[in-house]
């Protein structure tokens, strides 16, 4: 078939080497350009964003306060099957490790056995103070020594606490962020009421992050159809208002709004002035004043998707629809919305994401009924110093993106978000 | 102006649509259009023609509903459309870039104006039917407007318009985006699709081979003015005044004055000393500044006396463009170096050099004496 090649198959230049072997090196050296230009964001990914990340995710199944502190002991308290009370062998290790343990570790130690049964920390201090003698008992009078030095050491609970802690990694923290606990048979079951609170705030997030689309939407499309459509002048000013928020910081924007729906901020005061209400109105530290400034802040993440989409329809749809007899409305809802939709996914994943993560905002113009979870992260990585806790919230949240991500892929379609 | 040797419309007085001293502004200073008075018949296929500018889209879309009249009415079956929205004027458009719903698929497209008409939906699949059967679609119902190449798209536009069986069908330039090859064929099959459904149409171009092509009448506009508006044959063989002439169709043009003036028959002396026999078109008086038209096809080549000509003049060859069918022949008469006649191929004529010598010749009713411009 080829005939110019004669005796060989493969397709050769002039001088006789292989065109697939040529055409690599003619484009090698671009691939190299290529590398070397995205290697440093690359790079700067992965060791500033990327593992610390995993790095973080993974303390979520991490149970090092016990392990690291008291290896053997659980050692021996994994080997035990939870029955009843541990061998004397583990008691008299515990009391042993008890005694020289230094203060850090035996510190994280008391605070990891307090979240599992309050009073537990003052209980292991006390026990402690008294560890060296502890540890020189025989086996058979170690657990007597124990309850001497208090009377709680009786109850098998306790014990089974110390168990619950040994092993290194541990669903501890994700069914805590849950509201979920395993019992003594290792079955999963929910917390006492009065500890349950992350499902309540888990669903309080996706409610706020809904109702924020959902105003962001309504308000955006009619914003976005004008900037579309109106003339270059017009919307280029119109495009400034829309934008001139958007470049300022967030933090600003948040307390501006604090000033101005206050007690005796610019808006109480005017309405009274008005005559609008008699005594001002709590417009703040309550779900309105996040509303008002989730919106307010989330609007351009909305507006400018749709605007880019709604640029590219062609303006002659609409009189086509009319011509063939649609009625404005009619025009709108079936030939230039659904045109739209790639714009509109792309605005309402956007601004629903964000809100799912939102903190600041929510810290300070909402009440403590309209914290979300992200509030609570930085609760546990820092106020009360459990890590475990707040990177077990942190995936629960990140999970919670990626199934709202697939849930509105289904439905949606992400390759809506293509801009054709 | 608006009178017609061509009426397809058999017996009814009433035109469909009727424009009765339209006028259109854009700013409030320069008119588009300029007290237009058109009728429209039913069933006929009437062509809008003119240089861009002209005013001719601009009349499409106040007849579709889409640029409002800024002084005149237009009457559509005895009833003012002033009031009428364009989506209850029942006038169908095809559109310059087809305007095609691109999240429909082809069925989809033609099924919009049946919903919007209320067509029940059991009838709604024959007519879809038809309308692809009759631009050549059929197959093509689940595609979507992006997997179609530019003349398939087209077709379904026209389909999407006719489908509905609106009034009159209204048409912007459809086929400006096609290639030559298809955009002919494209003019021939339009031409029968009206003569099937027997529709009026309603054509803008600014292509006067097209014009010619399919139209019954042809609106030759410039300036905001109807220029002449005749049937195909009329336009180029008898054209009013020189812009019509000049537009439509090649035309040598004749700067003179009128020396001798009767009925049927004018003198027109050229600048350079020569007089020619001449029909009097829209010259009213001897001394009058006129402009001759010539086809360069009706210029006989070679020409004698005795060969039926009623004017014989000598010209000098200056360049021949062989052109395939014929040959274009630029020459030099009466002072002038850009006189073109047409040879067809097989006239015998071969062999003309640059520089030669040959006489030409014409029946004077063929050199029309026009206006100065």
């Amino acid at each position: 078939m080829v005939a110019t090649t004669g005796s060989h198959d493969v397709m050769r230049t002039a001088d006789g080497v292989p065109l697939r072997i040529k055409l690599r090196r003619a484009e090698r050296m671009r691939k190299v350009w290529a590398i070397a230009l995205v290697a440093p964001l690359f790079v700067f990914l992965v060791v500033g964003f990327i593992l610390p990340i995993i790095s973080l995710l993974s303390l979520s199944v991490e149970d090092p306060d016990l392990t690291s502190g008291f290896p053997r002991t659980a050692e021996l308290f994994q080997e035990w099957d939870g029955e009843g009370f541990p061998p004397p062998e583990a008691m008299t290790t515990f009391a042993e490790e008890l005694s020289i343990a230094d203060r850090g570790q035996f510190g994280r130690a008391a605070k990891r056995l307090n979240y599992d049964i309050s009073g537990f920390k003052s209980m292991v201090k006390k026990t402690a103070r008294k560890s060296e003698e502890l540890a020189l008992l025989p086996p058979d009078q170690i657990h007597d020594g124990f309850i001497k030095i208090d009377k709680d050491w009786s109850d098998p609970a306790y014990w089974y606490a110390i168990k619950n802690a040994s092993d290194y990694y541990t669903d501890y923290y994700l069914l805590w962020s849950l509201d979920l606990q395993r019992d003594k048979e290792r079955e999963i079951v929910s917390v006492s009421p009065d500890r349950a609170i992350y499902v309540d705030v888990l669903l309080r997030t996706i409610e706020i992050s809904f109702a924020v689309t959902l105003l962001c939407f309504l308000l955006g499309l009619p914003i976005a159809y004008l900037l579309a459509t109106l003339p270059t002048r017009i919307s280029n000013l119109l495009l400034i208002l829309v934008l001139l928020p958007f470049w300022t910081s967030l933090l600003v924007r948040t307390t501006s709004w604090l000033v101005l729906l206050q007690n005796e901020g610019l808006i109480n005061d005017m309405a009274l002035w008005m005559g609008l209400w008699n005594e001002p109105q709590e417009l703040i530290r309550n779900r309105f004043g996040v509303y008002v400034a989730m919106v307010h802040i989330l609007l351009p993440f909305m507006v400018l998707p749709m605007y880019s989409v709604m640029k590219t329809i062609n303006p002659w749809h609409m009189r086509a629809a009319a011509s063939l007899g649609a009625p404005g409305w009619k025009a709108f809802l079936k030939v230039y919305f659904p045109q739209c939709m790639p714009g509109v996914a792309a605005g309402t994943l956007l601004v629903f994401i964000l809100s799912l993560g939102y903190y600041i905002t929510p810290a300070l113009v909402g009440g403590p009924g309209d914290q979300m979870t992200s509030y609570w992260i930085v609760q546990n990585m820092g106020r009360t110093a459990n890590w475990g806790l707040g990177a077990a919230l942190s995936v629960v949240l990140l999970l919670l993106t990626i199934v709202m991500f697939f849930i509105y892929n289904r439905f949606v379609g992400v390759d809506r978000l293509k801009v054709n | 102006m608006t009178d017609s040797t061509h009426r397809p419309d058999h017996g009814s007085n009433e035109p469909q649509v009727r424009f009765e001293n339209v006028q259109k502004t854009y700013d409030g200073e320069v008119l588009v259009v300029k007290d237009l008075n058109l009728a429209i018949e039913k069933g006929e296929f009437l062509t809008l023609l003119g240089p861009s500018g002209s005013g001719k889209t601009t009349t499409l879309m106040m007849l579709a509903g889409f640029e409002s009249t800024t002084h005149g009415d237009i009457v559509l079956n005895g009833r003012s459309l002033r009031l009428v929205p364009p989506h209850k004027r029942d006038i169908g458009m095809v559109f310059q870039n087809y305007a095609l719903f691109p999240h429909m698929t082809v069925y989809e497209n033609l099924e919009f104006p049946l919903q919007c008409h209320k067509v029940e939906k059991s009838s709604r699949e024959k007519k879809i039917a038809d309308a692809l059967a009759m631009v050549e679609l059929t197959g093509f119902e689940r595609r979507r407007p992006a997997q179609l190449s530019g003349g398939q798209q087209q077709r379904v536009a026209l389909a999407r318009a006719l489908v509905f069986e609106p009034q009159i069908v209204l048409m912007d330039e459809p086929l400006g985006a096609l290639d030559k090859k298809l955009r002919e064929q494209m003019q021939i099959e339009m031409k029968h699709i009206h003569q099937n459904v027997g529709l009026t149409f309603v054509y803008v171009t600014h292509d006067q081979s097209e014009a010619l092509t399919m139209s019954d009448r042809i609106a030759v506009f410039d300036d905001g003015v109807i220029q002449q508006l005749d049937a195909p044959e009329e336009l180029y063989e008898r054209p009013k005044n020189a812009f019509v002439a000049q537009f439509i169709g090649e035309n040598n043009r004749l700067k003179g004055r009128i020396t001798e003036l009767t009925e049927g028959l004018c003198l027109v002396e050229l600048p350079s000393g020569h007089t020619i026999r001449a029909l009097p078109v829209n010259v009213t008086e001897v001394g009058q500044e006129t402009t001759l038209s010539l086809r360069p096809e009706v210029v006989v080549v070679g020409a004698t006396e005795n060969d039926g000509c009623d004017d014989v003049f000598t010209a000098v060859v200056q360049e021949q463009i062989y052109m395939g069918d014929h040959t274009r022949v630029r020459m030099e008469v009466f002072g002038h170096d850009d006189f073109v006649v047409k040879v067809p191929r097989g006239a015998g004529l071969g062999g003309l050099e640059p520089g030669q010598e040959i006489g030409i010749g014409w029946r004077s009713g063929d050199c029309r004496a026009l206006d100065a411009a």
